[in-house]
């Protein structure tokens, strides 16, 4: 019952703020958007207390039939396990108070209903993707999120550049989700099912499976592992796929806090997670995981070092620890990507919406090198950023150090050379994280500051509607790591977890508990090393940076354009396609498809204006061919007969 | 003394033929015109009567009386249209009726 309400509270607030809007006042159906959230919270956590509470198995929640076409039948319900509760609780609190955050963010914006609307639209759709029980409802909850990003990145849709980042999200989500949907159909192949259970059960019969495919036979669950994932490298932005995600931050901040925390990018790793026991039974796929989260957590990290726009060095951030989830994930330790993913919700909502406080307060400036000296104006801020950074750094006792420590630790503890590059990865990003969050809190928050005179007369602390939500995540940042480790990676997450998530064998997560001291050390190392070069380069030397740059300009300029990744795919991809657009577009279309018509047309005009011409109008040339007419057809008749 | 059935038919084609030529050799006056359908329709109608005579079959004299009867009509009504057209165009000199020229 608490999954129901939690799920639907914000479809109803979306329809409220949305299509009911014209007839409500438009302070109401914000509140109504923004109270029906807090009751989608309150359910979410009381249906996991509870489901902590019962430990009994609770049967999945049928709503309604949605198919029925013989053998496939997949049904609107909800799926009632660890996974789903944790993820429904995380989601819909995460989301209520970027809610209440946008009511203070948002205030000054000309259509807050609409964008209310949009925001419960996504939370609902996130929450219908978490609580699916078959793969064709996850699918739903999976483009639900796609469309509803679309509208949110394209929000601002005066701006050329908001509504370019929008159709390229879409597009590069669509790339993936034709893996995705190409999988789910071997997936419907393999086990003529695709509801979750069904599939789960039948693993073992179908472990051998093959099919062929032009001449070629590949084994049928490795392949279909590997299009789900690519499916999750869309959503998720991994390595190839990822170039949606730091155009994403046009849209307002808190859209960006939703997208990269609580939902969309963590709907990757979750499905991942949620297909756990047919990811296990392909070990290839799983290497394949393992190998392109761990590149894209350092690719990401090393371009992360160089942005200069606050929220797009937060969004590359995004791309790495979610690289750190499918290293995990990847290896089978997929408690741990779990863990991270919880965390990584708390500590990413909580940066994004402090930078969202840095940019209003800063007369909408991004640009890290315009800032500086902000910790005396904006103190409160100024902690929640703290609080994040060290999070995201992994310095203990904030919650990152947890996850990404049990990451790190299951990489070196696999054992096998793809987790060794895994945990080598990982360790090199560590340094990196540390490195460019703390130099984007040192620009923004310490020094001197380099905005112009007006910005820094107009500097000003956020509202309590947007600082209560901050100090609310600051305490999750703080403390979901301490509180969740016991439970989520400790001795006990077999319990935890039951049968909600399989890991492949238990020494991956027994190895969490005593691992080897150099795996234990190395991490925080790299983390302290990282913050100090951070102090070194923006505190004791600000000359370095600069005198860096220039002597490696190559190194620099490639790393500053992403890899030139966007060039790549402006060139190989972009632009071909542009170019066989307009091929057919004046060939085909303007020249056969209209062409053909309008021939016919214009003939059919100029002969009616020819044949119009034997109608003179002169009586007696008609009683002239009447007679001659009739002439004919009587000397046929006679000459005939 | 018997005329015989040639000379009617004779008579009766030469009706015909003046009535023809009476249509389309005509330009100027639509009344002509109507004139020359009388005419026609009274070749047609002398045939039907020598016939009748010539096989003692009264079908012919009947079928005269009824062909009068739809001259006199189409003359009524012709003559009527002609009047309105006049009040309308102020002329109704053939060459003038191109109205239904494309």
């Amino acid at each position: 019952m608490f999954t129901l309400i939690a799920v639907f509270a914000p479809l109803l607030g979306a329809v409220l703020a949305g299509i009911a809007r014209p007839f409500i006042a438009k302070t109401l159906s914000i509140a109504a958007s923004i109270a029906l959230m807090v009751v989608s919270a309150i359910a979410g956590v009381a249906a996991l207390v509870a489901y902590i509470q019962g430990d009994a198995p609770v049967p999945p929640l049928h709503i309604a039939t949605w198919v029925s076409v013989g053998s496939f039948t997949p049904d609107w319900s909800l799926r009632q396990d660890m996974l789903t509760f944790v993820m429904v609780a995380m989601v819909s609190t995460v989301s209520m108070l970027i809610h209440v955050y946008s009511a203070g963010y948002m205030a000054h914006d000309k259509t807050v209903p609409r964008f209310f609307a949009y925001l419960s639209l996504f939370t609902f759709a996130m929450l219908m993707l978490v609580t699916a029980n078959n793969l064709l409802q996850l699918f739903f909850g999976w483009e639900g999120v796609g469309l509803v990003s679309y509208l949110l990145i394209g929000y601002w849709y005066e701006k050329p550049t908001a509504n370019a980042a929008a159709i390229k999200a879409f597009i590069v989500n669509r790339v993936g989700d034709l893996g995705f949907a190409v999988g789910i159909a071997l997936t419907y192949f393999i086990f003529h099912s695709i509801s979750f259970d069904d599939i789960f059960a039948a693993i073992r019969t179908h472990a051998g499976d093959s099919y062929s495919l032009f001449g070629t036979t590949f084994p049928a669950l490795e392949v279909a592992a590997i299009l789900l994932f690519i499916g999750a490298m869309g959503k998720s932005a991994q390595l190839f796929l990822h170039t949606w995600l730091a155009d994403a931050m046009e849209g307002p901040t808190p859209v960006s806090a939703l997208i990269h925390a609580a939902t969309m990018v963590a709907a990757g790793v979750f499905m991942i997670v949620r297909m756990s026991p047919l990811i296990n039974a392909a070990p290839v796929a799983m290497e394949v995981i393992t190998i392109i989260g761990a590149s894209t957590a350092l690719f990401a990290g090393t371009i992360g070092c160089v942005q200069n726009d606050i929220k797009r060095i937060i969004a590359y951030s995004t791309c790495s620890q979610l690289g750190y989830m499918f290293l995990a994930a990847g290896l089978g330790a997929y408690p741990v990507a779990m863990f991270h993913l919880i965390n990584h919700a708390f500590f990413k909502a909580l940066l994004f919406l402090a930078a969202g406080s840095v940019i209003p307060a800063m007369s909408d400036e991004q640009d890290v090198r315009l800032m500086g000296g902000l910790f005396k104006k904006l103190p409160i801020t100024w902690a929640a950023m703290l609080f994040g950074a060290l999070a995201l750094a992994g310095i203990p006792p904030f919650s990152g150090y947890y996850s990404k420590d049990g990451i790190l630790d299951a990489a070196y503890g696999a054992g096998t050379s793809v987790g060794m590059y895994g945990w080598v990865c990982g360790v090199i990003t560590a340094a990196l994280t540390a490195f460019y969050i703390f130099r984007l809190f040192l620009l923004t928050f310490h020094g001197t500051s380099r905005a112009p005179k007006h910005v820094q007369d107009h500097l000003h602390e956020s509202p309590w509607v947007m600082l209560v939500p901050l100090i609310l995540l600051a305490a999750g940042a703080l403390l979901s790591g301490v509180l969740l480790k016991a439970d989520f990676i400790g001795d006990g997450f077999a319990g935890f977890w039951g049968a909600s998530i399989a890991v492949p064998e238990a020494s991956i997560m027994t190895n969490l508990e005593h691992p080897a001291f150099i795996a234990e050390i190395a991490p925080l190392l790299a983390s302290a090393l990282g913050i100090a070069t951070a102090i070194l380069f923006y505190v004791i030397a600000p000359a370095l940076p600069a005198k860096l740059s220039q002597n490696f300009g190559p190194v620099y300029r490639f790393v500053l354009n992403k890899w030139y990744f966007d060039e790549l795919y402006d060139a190989i991809l972009v632009r071909p396609t542009l170019k066989i657009a307009k091929f057919a577009w004046h060939r085909g279309d303007e020249q056969l498809i209209d062409g053909v018509p309008t021939l016919l047309t214009s003939a059919t005009a100029g002969a009616s204006a020819q044949t119009v011409k034997l109608q003179t109008g002169s009586i007696a040339l008609y009683a002239f061919i009447m007679l001659a007419g009739l002439l004919v057809f009587l000397s046929l008749f006679l000459w005939v007969r | 003394m018997i005329v015989p059935l040639s000379h009617f038919l004779f008579v009766s084609a030469l009706l015909m033929v003046i009535g023809v030529f009476g249509i389309f050799m005509n330009r100027k006056n639509i009344i002509i015109i109507m004139m020359s359908i009388e005419l026609i329709l009274l070749a047609a109608n002398l045939n039907f009567v020598a016939f009748s005579g010539a096989l003692h079959d009264m079908v012919g004299q009947v079928f005269t009386m009824f062909v009068l009867t739809v001259a006199a009509a189409e003359a009524a009504i012709g003559l009527a249209i002609l009047v309105i057209y006049f009040r309308n165009r102020g002329s109704i000199e053939v060459e003038d009726v191109t109205l239904m020229k494309g």
